[in-house]
């Protein structure tokens, strides 16, 4: 039932989407921020939103509907997705081919589908480009579930301890402490190690050791806000002190957090190419193509295309989410100047 | 005569210092405010006054200590209550204004929505009619076009009109003390007589009693019945407005009012109190103002001085004004 859960959970992230720009559009704060987001990084948006476009498609699937081999019954019974079913079963060869090569690489058989791979095919024959496109829906778990774990735990210990102070703040530096302490690599693998290596593993792993930072940061500008006047108005006024949190602090860090969000992505992804490199990795990620390349490499003439996909989509995911980043931080950042437009 | 709206009785506050000891930065202050009356109390940066407002409403920033001491307001007794009745006496008891109208108001948030939940907080009404009565109330604070100003992020405001807003939420719940810390610090000359104007307006519209603190004697000229000066953590002396701006006994009022920038005396020397306000750590054992007097006894330096009373409503601290009033 797998593919239920992923088409609710696709569901719901297109709401909250929904509900998100909503509210944005009703607050002139945020709506301002958004136009002058638009306005500085245009292609960078829209480079991301096809990367969502794509990872959100490849996770909305349902079984049945044709497009499989007659009497293949594993296969009829199996869910596919929007992007599995571009492209078909047959559309494999046997072995290596390059881009829109008519015979394999190897031996010069005849293919299949000559000249229609348009970044060539792997080791086993599969179509490189469906590799590279749902590689995208594990890079966009990768950042996307583990900022949902980080953030949240962040806030949390960040608000608790700058807000309280005294003995909850020390409890929580402590456990900042130790986690910061410990080499995060090596956790991160001890972590993997003893939950196992699904997706969803991997990424409480990366949030366990990746919270840490961003706590700080929250925990800092708690601290500072709890001394302003606002927060004394509030209390002088009777509100309690779980609603001055939720109305008054929670809505004055939501710059850092977008922020963070943004930046602790790409920094994400990234990472998971290094766990991939070490073995540990996600199955089917960017960081497995470009691991599994590392022998390709060595052969002569060179097996380049597998390599050269898998880089430039996850090239281009970060550059375009890095250039939002600085953009995002430019636009909330009362600090920096705004030149007018 | 009915109880006092607020009455302070020998109010003690302190924080832990270095080394063990503690230091009280309000000693042993007792004041009193009757329905509809305005006290202003008067003292330099650091002597205690916004801390001893800061304890009426139990705001005062930990690791601060309340006490021993007695706080009665509207007949509670404030250090007594619980957590939660405390937060009921915010807001709809008492209620307060801060200095700085530019850093008072969320500014995430509309200023009306921020009127609409202290309301809301303290009555069962709906956002509709909260919202209606927050719009009458901008309009009886002179903030123009209220129902427009409502959906007003602070930014967009300001700071009279935040000033006028502050007023505004402080005022939504009909408090029958209102503690004013400093409230025309931050504005400038002509917005700062605008918005005295309108407290004194509005006090006599709804009998409430202020609490003025500031260092500003213009201003407690301008709204005050009533002056307590406060000097490093206590009241040194208090009396009607008039009596203590025209006959001040005790020689830091003087010397107070010596200071004050005038017309009538323009070219000559400007009268200064020599030295500084000591360090809360370093206050003298006797008289707080030994160390500055002009005329410092040896008495003064070891014994604090006992309340003097020299006429109606009018007391001093101090061991030379009192032996020159009983000679």
């Amino acid at each position: 039932m797998g593919y239920v859960v992923s088409n609710v959970a696709v569901a719901v992230l297109v709401a909250g989407a929904f509900w998100v720009a909503r509210s944005v559009r009703r607050s002139d704060l945020w709506r301002g921020a958004a136009v002058d987001l638009w306005r500085r990084r245009p292609v960078a948006i829209v480079v991301v939103g096809i990367y969502v476009a794509i990872g959100l498609l490849d996770s909305v699937s349902w079984v049945g509907g044709g497009g499989t081999a007659a009497g293949d019954l594993v296969a009829q019974h199996k869910p596919r997705s929007v992007i599995d079913r571009l492209f078909p079963e047959s559309f494999k060869e046997r072995s290596y081919s390059a881009p829109f090569a008519t015979a394999e690489f190897y031996g010069g058989q005849p293919l299949g589908n000559p000249g229609r791979h348009v970044f060539g095919t792997d080791i086993l024959g599969r179509d490189v480009l469906r590799l590279v496109l749902k590689g995208t829906r594990i890079a966009l778990l990768i950042g996307g579930l583990t900022s949902l774990i980080v953030i949240p735990l962040a806030l949390f210990f960040g608000i608790c301890a700058g807000y309280f102070g005294g003995r909850i703040d020390d409890a929580v530096f402590f456990v900042m402490s130790t986690l910061a302490s410990i080499p995060s690599l090596l956790l991160l693998i001890a972590l993997i190690m003893a939950m196992g290596q699904g997706p969803v593993q991997v990424c409480i792993a990366m949030g366990v050791t990746s919270w840490v930072g961003f706590c700080r940061v929250v925990r800092g500008e708690t601290f500072k806000l709890r001394e302003l006047d606002y927060i004394q108005a509030a209390r002088a006024l009777g509100v309690s002190e779980a609603r001055i949190i939720l109305r008054h602090v929670l809505p004055n860090l939501m710059h850092l957090v977008v922020i963070t969000f943004v930046l602790l992505f790409s920094g994400l992804v990234l990472s998971e190419a290094i766990l991939a490199w070490l073995g540990i990795g996600i199955d089917g990620s960017w960081g497995q193509m470009i691991d599994q390349a590392r022998d390709e490499l060595a052969r002569d003439p060179i097996v380049w295309w597998n390599l050269s996909a898998a880089s430039a989509a996850l090239f281009g995911l970060i550059l375009a989410v890095n250039l939002l980043g600085d953009a995002v931080r430019d636009v909330l950042d009362p600090r920096t100047l705004r030149e007018e437009p | 005569m009915s109880e006092p709206v607020l009455s302070v009785e020998g109010l003690v506050t302190s924080f832990p210092g270095s080394g063990g000891q503690r230091l009280t930065v309000v000693d042993d202050v007792s004041f009193s405010l009757d329905e509809g009356e305005v006290l202003a109390l008067v003292g330099e940066s650091g002597c205690g006054k916004s801390m001893t407002a800061f304890s009426i409403m139990r705001l005062v920033p930990k690791p601060g200590h309340i006490g021993p001491g007695s706080i009665r307001l509207c007949g509670k007794d404030v250090l007594s209550l619980r957590v939660t009745e405390m937060r009921d006496v915010r807001g709809s008891d008492a209620a307060m204004i801060f200095q700085e109208p530019m850093t008072s108001l969320n500014p995430v948030q509309t200023v009306g929505s921020q009127v609409v939940e202290a309301i809301r907080l303290h009555e069962r009404i709906s956002v509709g009619d909260a919202r209606r009565r927050t719009a009458e109330l901008f309009e009886r604070v002179g903030i123009p076009d209220p129902a427009d100003r409502l959906d007003a992020y602070p930014h967009e405001l300001s700071g009279g009109l935040k000033q006028r807003v502050m007023i505004a939420m402080a005022l939504s719940l009909r408090p029958r003390l209102l503690i004013a810390d400093e409230p025309t610090t931050a504005l400038d000359v002509t917005i700062q007589a605008q918005i005295l104007e309108l407290m004194r307006e509005l006090q006599r519209e709804l009998g409430t009693a202020i609490l003025l603190i500031t260092h500003d004697l213009g201003v407690v000229n301008e709204l005050s019945d009533r002056i307590a000066v406060m000097y490093a953590g206590r009241i040194v002396e208090e009396a009607p407005r008039k009596t203590l701006l025209s006959a001040p006994r005790h020689p830091y009022t003087q010397g107070l009012l010596r200071s004050i920038p005038s017309l009538a005396r323009a070219g000559e020397r400007l009268a200064e109190i020599e030295g500084v306000v000591p360090a809360a750590s370093e206050w003298p054992a006797g008289c707080r103002f030994s160390t500055r007097c002009p005329r410092v006894e040896d008495r003064c330096r070891s014994e604090p001085p006992r309340p003097h009373v020299f006429g109606p409503d009018h007391r001093a601290f101090c061991h030379v004004a009192a032996r020159e009033a009983g000679a």
